[in-house]
């Protein structure tokens, strides 16, 4: 049952979708294209003239350790992000799931924290674990532990990771919750009639039919782990400290409007841009197999 | 394989009574058939006996075991579910085995069982497929076999056939029947398709708002409708019902004058079912014919009494009538005239 409709002539189509190929060009292939045609230069320290290098800026890249280095923070970053982000988002979705009253209460609150802006989180929670006057380091400090993510790079991240996870929980948790109220029921009856308890029909039933809201998601955390988490890691420990949560959005900020060195920068996100593209056909090739439509 | 019994099971949701206190003894084997038009509770009642709903009053016994409590895996029971709830990432050998798999049988005892339970329902070419490249009725019968495979003591069958068309629905009418009376299995089974209920019980129960209307074999309920809403209820095209008055000797509808098969006295309710009635020019019963429908074995006459109210006959063979109010004098047997109190609805003699 396929519903198309049919033009005739090409002036209405070519109207209609006007619009979006207006804005993609205009936001995306020409700052696309103009971030390829800088990386193969060097501006002068006062931004004057430009040098042509052709593939220099990546040949420098690739043998920079601080660049390779920071590829590795973001893989460490992304993935912390979006087990932080989906498992307990689930576990409170099932959680929600089973609750017959108030459930629309708890579904409310939960979805709070989506509204928070991702900087204003940032804030919150530097302040929360902030070494001198934060509520949670006192309270650490307390219990016998020093807490200091401005000198130590592990607690840094965990704290940007918490930070960028905590307000996605409610984004994840959404999707779940619906996904698991379009579960039939009947199905989960009959897993109950066959003898499975709650758990065991949880990751024989459930969690198998949920497969292609998980992997939706799993693409899209990724996605928000990789760009969107910048005004967190922004706000609370701007790729420190020694780079340790600079991820390589982070990088091509720094580097490109902090240091100025805008042939670089601009090299970082063309290769971000092909890492992130194979990254979501490496998704869709081998994941999507495994998930039940 | 086990007795069921119900006693006095009462379900509240809040104020409101759903089930207003069954009472059955299910013999093992039986065939129990539940109907009833659509919320009279029929399917709560199944689901109570599965473990999915909780009694709120009376007890249930499955195999001389209180089961109110028990979970529904621990009441050792199957259920056929309306929309087959087969597990749609699973194959069919799995759908039909992972009950087994929870119960943690060896793997080459499952795959045994399973062959066991598809040759049963021939479905051996299909095992490896998918729920969704079944067709309705191929589903239909993987819903049986993960319930057959599990060998319960009791078989629970939620309105099974009404998702498939009407020639595979007696088909598969016939072979569930013919399945159960071969595995011996107690069965309950709800539909609101009065003749699934004729054809496939031992016994039925006719169930109306929470309450059992009437309990007994197909024929009974037939022959003697326990109340007025069983015998509506039972029999196509419906039974007529008509106000009467019973007086010495006779009983009168209208102006109409009909034997009194019980002598009952007074105001009552007249049941008359259309097969019933015989083409006989002496007859007490004046229809005026407006509508025939032929059906080829029979033919269904739609029209009104003298008295304005409508009524159907059904008289065997091909009858035509001419347009337009042709007088048409039916009698009737004593013996198939039901009678009810016109308060309560009962059953009179």
């Amino acid at each position: 049952m396929e519903k198309r409709v049919t033009f005739k002539g090409w002036l209405l189509p070519l109207c209609l979708i006007a619009p979006q190929v207006l804005i993609s060009a205009v936001f995306f292939f020409y700052p696309a294209g103009q971030a390829v045609w800088q990386s193969l230069f060097i501006p002068d320290p006062f931004g004057l003239s430009s040098q042509f290098v052709g593939l220099g800026n990546f040949e420098y890249l690739l043998g920079d350790p601080y660049y390779r280095a920071s590829f590795v923070t973001t893989a460490v970053f992304s993935t912390l992000v979006t087990l932080a982000s989906m498992i307990p988002a689930l576990f409170l979705a099932v959680m929600a799931d089973r609750l017959v009253k108030s459930a629309g209460t708890y579904r409310t609150l939960l979805i709070w924290p989506y509204a928070v802006a991702p900087a204003i989180a940032g804030v919150l929670w530097m302040f929360m674990f902030n070494t001198r006057v934060g509520v949670v380091s006192w309270y650490l400090g307390q219990l016998g532990y020093d807490w200091n993510h401005v000198l130590n790079g592990t607690e840094a991240m965990g704290l940007v990771v918490a930070a960028s996870a905590w307000g996605r929980i409610s984004y994840n948790f959404l999707f779940f919750f619906a996904a698991l109220q379009a579960v039939p029921r009947s199905i989960i009856e009959a897993a109950a009639i066959d003898g499975a308890r709650f758990w065991r029909r949880f990751f024989t039933i459930v969690l198998p039919l949920l497969s292609p809201t998980t992997f939706f998601l799993l693409v899209v955390n990724i996605v928000y782990a990789f760009f969107e988490t910048f005004g967190v890691i922004h706000t609370i420990t701007a790729g420190g400290p020694q780079q340790s949560t600079t991820i390589l959005v982070y990088k091509v900020f720094s580097d490109g409007f902090v240091s100025q060195d805008l042939g670089s920068s601009a090299a970082q996100s063309v290769i971000l841009l092909v890492v992130v593209g194979l990254l979501t056909v490496l998704q869709f090739k081998y994941i999507e197999k495994r998930v039940h439509y | 394989m086990a007795t069921v019994t119900f006693d006095n099971i009462k379900k509240r949701f809040g104020p409101t009574e759903v089930i207003k206190g069954v009472s059955l003894d299910v013999a093992d084997g039986e065939f129990i058939v539940i109907v009833g038009p659509s919320g009279c509770g029929k399917s709560t009642l199944l689901r109570m006996v599965a473990g999915l709903e909780t009694i709120t009053e009376g007890e249930l016994r499955i195999g001389n075991r209180r089961a109110n409590d028990l979970e529904p895996m621990d009441r050792d029971i199957a259920m056929v579910f309306q929309n087959y709830a087969l597990y749609p990432h699973m194959s069919v050998a799995q759908n039909m085995g992972y009950g087994l798999r929870i119960a943690g049988l060896p793997k080459a005892e499952i795959a045994a069982k399973v062959q066991d339970a598809a040759k049963l329902l021939q479905l051996t070419e299909l095992l490896d497929r998918k729920p969704r490249q079944l067709s309705g009725g191929q589903r239909q019968r993987v819903a049986m076999g993960r319930a057959i495979v599990r060998a319960p003591s009791v078989f629970l069958f939620d309105e099974p056939l009404s998702n498939l068309d009407a020639k595979l629905r007696v088909q598969m009418r016939l072979e569930i029947r013919e399945l159960q009376a071969k595995l011996g299995i107690t069965s309950l089974y709800v539909t609101h398709d009065q003749v699934e209920a004729m054809t496939m019980a031992d016994r039925m129960i006719v169930m109306n708002a929470g309450r059992a209307e009437q309990i007994g074999t197909p024929l009974d309920v037939y022959e003697r409708p326990a109340t007025l809403f069983a015998a509506q209820f039972i029999g196509s095209p419906s039974m007529n019902v008509l106000e009467g008055e019973g007086r010495e000797g006779a009983l009168w509808l209208g102006a109409a004058r009909l034997p009194n098969p019980t002598g009952h006295r007074g105001p009552v309710m007249l049941g008359l079912r259309p097969e019933h009635l015989v083409p006989d020019p002496e007859g007490p019963i004046a229809m005026q014919v407006q509508l025939a429908e032929p059906l080829g074995a029979n033919t269904l006459l739609h029209g009104k009494l003298e008295t304005g109210q409508g009524f159907t006959a059904s008289l065997p063979g091909v009858h035509t009538v001419a347009h337009g109010g042709e007088i048409l004098r039916l009698g009737i047997k004593p013996e198939n005239m039901h009678l009810f109190d016109r308060a309560t609805g009962l059953r009179l003699g």
